[in-house]
């Protein structure tokens, strides 16, 4: 059973730069967007911070914008509001499956996108109630000292577990991040780093304010592997976006979550025109094994997932030869 | 730190001091006695704790309370009017759609979150509407033909 929220001064912004500012004055205080991921952990007291910063009044961030130039999602738009674009729908398919796949319907009113591709890394070790991690003294991700999952590791194996951001990387997406030296854009790639405590590149005194997505005429597809239909985060989760060239070769791309604290872009070479299909999805499927590593962050067991995102790849990848 | 949020909870004009840290769910079996929200999980796993925020399920055991400033709350005890039950409520006692009962109100304010923006839903969006709700008896069939059962209710009731 969880327990009732920590003590905390909740500051409400109407702006970007009201929110840089408060971040600036509060050192330690933490951002807050739908609160489907941070007050679950703060009730469970894997999160502290004396004051929150509640981006959810913002307005500015919460539009839409798509047009010849592409797609401009601002960061607090919800995941219900991105599933109902007609327009990504469309021509972005795997980022309105992705944000279908989130949870259930009544996380979705909430979660953001910028909150879904900030979440924090997911370990059967560290997702449990206060007296059960006491129990295994902590891990290295909170409080302890060694990890459960890779006790010979020097660093934290929690996976990275959110939907969007391997159906924005296959489509090659940017963020804009706001600072106190004004808006920085980079790769979508750039904002993980390969580690479960520090898996983001974000300062703590920045915000992501947009999502950038460049035009394309690529297909796509996001599926993910769970054990019930709803609410469960992915064991994993691929997307796939295929372009077919001038020369009648397929461009691949793939990304992949919940196996590893970052999202993966996966290399792929396209499939040429004449080649043998059979023999391509063969070589993606053993490539797919090797780009990932699942650990013991679940209860179904790595290898079994490794052989899933094998096999879910190079199914969607099927579906849009 | 305390805060004065005026907001509305079932169609009636609120004003209350609460502390920052406040829970929506908290706010309202606490300080508004409104216990017909239920807390099962804790954690946003299990929808006993739905409400509508402007219209829409929202659940209230992972929603701040301060976050409902100005805002349209409406929980299970806003279903009936003047006594008489609300067609889900009405739908889910024929159809048999609650057993313990506990798991109730959270499926209906869901339910009705879905035939406010589809009053004509196929069972497969059903099924999705309901997806972050659990019912432990596991009586989803009867459930699932109650929203179906409220659904034409709300089409004989159309002029």
């Amino acid at each position: 059973m969880s327990r009732a929220l920590p003590k905390f001064r909740l500051l409400r912004p109407e702006s970007v730069e009201q929110a840089l500012d408060a971040l600036r004055a509060t050192p330690g205080a933490r951002l807050c967007a739908g609160g489907t991921d941070l007050i679950v952990n703060m009730r469970r007291g894997l999160v502290a911070a004396e004051t929150l910063v509640d981006l959810s009044g913002i307005g500015d961030l919460k539009t839409i914008g798509m047009d010849e130039s592409g797609l401009r999602i601002g960061a607090g738009v919800t995941l219900r509001d991105l599933a109902d674009h007609a327009g990504i729908a469309l021509s972005y398919r795997a980022i309105s499956q992705a944000s279908r796949a989130v949870a259930g319907p009544s996380h979705r009113e909430a979660a953001t996108i910028g909150g879904n591709l900030c979440q924090d890394t997911r370990c059967l070790y560290y997702n449990q109630s206060h007296w059960w991690r006491k129990s295994t003294d902590f891990c290295l991700k909170y409080r302890g000292d060694i990890c459960h999952v890779a006790p010979r590791g020097k660093r934290c194996r929690a996976a990275f577990c959110g939907d969007l951001a391997p159906a924005l990387m296959v489509y090659g997406a940017q963020v804009d991040i706001a600072g106190p030296k004004g808006i920085r854009r980079i790769a979508l790639t750039d904002l993980y780093r390969e580690d479960g405590t520090d898996y983001l590149t974000l300062g703590r005194d920045e915000i992501v304010i947009a999502v950038i997505v460049p035009p394309t005429d690529a297909a796509s597809v996001y599926d993910k592997i769970r054990v019930r239909g709803a609410i469960d985060f992915p064991l994993a989760g691929v997307a796939v976006a295929c372009l077919t060239t001038p020369d009648g070769a397929k461009q691949i791309s793939i990304a992949v979550t919940g196996t590893n604290s970052r999202p993966v872009g996966i290399d792929v070479p396209p499939l040429q025109d004449r080649e043998d299909p059979k023999a391509y999805f063969a070589a993606l499927g053993k490539r797919m094994q090797k780009g990932v590593s699942p650990q013991r962050t679940t209860t179904i067991a790595p290898h079994y997932r490794r052989l899933s995102v094998a096999a879910l790849a190079m199914r969607l990848a099927r579906s849009l030869i | 730190m305390k805060r004065i949020i005026t907001l509305k909870i079932n169609g009636a004009p609120v004003e209350d001091a609460i502390d920052d840290n406040v829970l929506l769910i908290d706010y309202l079996r606490g300080a508004r006695h409104l216990t017909g929200t239920k807390q099962g999980c804790d954690g946003g796993e299990c929808g006993a704790c739905t409400v509508l925020v402007d219209g829409r399920a929202r659940l209230s055991c992972i929603t701040l309370a301060a976050s409902c400033e100005g805002r349209e709350v409406e929980t299970i005890e806003g279903q009936a009017t003047n006594g008489r039950l609300s067609a889900l409520q009405r739908a889910f006692h024929q159809s048999l759609g609650a057993q313990c009962g506990f798991c109730t109100p959270g499926m209906i304010m869901a339910a009705d979150a879905l035939l406010r923006r589809n009053p004509t839903p196929d069972d497969t969006q059903i099924k999705a509407a309901l997806g972050g709700n659990l019912c432990r008896c596991t009586g989803y069939v009867k459930i699932i033909r109650s929203v179906r059962a409220a659904a034409g209710m709300g089409r004989e009731a159309a002029p």
